[in-house]
């Protein structure tokens, strides 16, 4: 194959930048569903 | 003549848009619908991505002036796509903010910036990339290049705008007043290739004439640029989802310090 170097590195980037911001949402989203569960609970009671 | 400030209803009949786009502004129902859509979205974003970026990489046929540097072009375009795409999503959240005063049209834009950012960023790396071994340089001062530069740019202008006023509702109409002003830059975008000589190559896939690329190559990168469509779509919603839930708790804790006695 030619020009594997620049082939691999445009793939690697393509698979991390976009699980990059998938991971990090998906962090943000549980910690803040965690965050309201506990108000809420914390509220009910 | 209706006076500026006074409440006119609407003729029976007819549909107001700003009334009806409202219904999806209730913060309940919007994470019980992007609850039940957004593992369907992440999926099947995933998975076309991955078969589009599988079959680009082992099972298209290499170009016979490029070689198999073409192979880039299934992260490039989609991505170039969704910069793109994503910069309009975020001009349509700025006209229901500015027009209808859509509380989630707000948030949407403020998640829509950084995720577009990062998509023109992903779009100006893999040029990059594909440039060095095909112009024998990294970067050119191309009208394609330079204003899909102007672009990151101005996603970059809209994180840092909405931001930077300690009233979010200021960040937010100032940033959609950025959003709708760089909405300019994207038929530029579009036609520098028609515009000008420039270094890149012209379009060879076009809304209204066919395709001019053999079909073999044509299928992974259409499903490539589905599958990131829709993981682009998957990340927003997911980050939207998140900063209506963080909207919550700030009145939870409001609420909550209100009734502490001073």
């Amino acid at each position: 194959m030619t020009h594997l170097p620049y082939v691999m590195a445009a793939y690697a980037l393509g698979v991390l930048i976009p699980t990059t911001f998938a991971v990090a949402a998906f962090l943000r989203m549980r910690t803040a569903k965690r965050r309201l569960a506990a108000l809420d609970h914390r509220r009910r009671r | 003549m209706v006076e500026a400030g006074s409440i006119v209803a609407t003729p029976p009949g007819k549909r107001n848009p700003g009334r009806s786009l409202h219904r999806f502004a209730n913060p309940g129902r919007f994470l019980r619908l992007s609850g039940a859509v957004l593992p369907w979205l992440a999926i099947s974003g995933a998975v076309l991505t991955a078969i589009g970026l599988v079959w680009g990489m082992f099972f298209s046929p290499a170009d016979w002036q490029q070689g198999d540097a073409v192979r880039i072009m299934y992260v490039h375009v989609p991505s170039a796509w969704l910069a793109s795409a994503g910069y309009l999503a975020l001009a349509l959240c700025s006209v229901l903010s500015l027009v209808w005063r859509h509380p989630l049209a707000d948030l949407a834009a403020a998640e829509i910036g950084p995720v577009g950012a990062g998509f023109t960023a992903l779009c100006l790396l893999t040029g990059s990339i594909w440039g060095k071994p095909m112009w024998g340089a990294w970067w050119v001062w191309d009208a394609r290049l330079t204003s899909v530069l102007v672009l990151f740019f101005l996603y970059l202008g809209h994180i840092a705008l909405v931001r930077a006023f300690d009233d979010p509702q200021r960040g937010y109409r100032s940033g959609a007043i950025l959003a709708l002003i760089g909405v300019v830059n994207l038929p530029i975008i579009k036609f520098s290739v028609d515009w000008w000589n420039t270094l890149h190559q012209p379009d060879t896939i076009t809304l209204t004439g066919a395709p001019t690329m053999y079909i073999g190559m044509l299928w992974p990168l259409l499903l490539a640029a589905i599958g990131y469509a829709l993981v682009f779509a998957a990340i927003v919603l997911t980050r939207t989802r998140a900063a209506v839930m963080e909207r919550r708790i700030r009145a939870l804790l409001m609420a909550r310090a209100d009734e502490l006695p001073s």
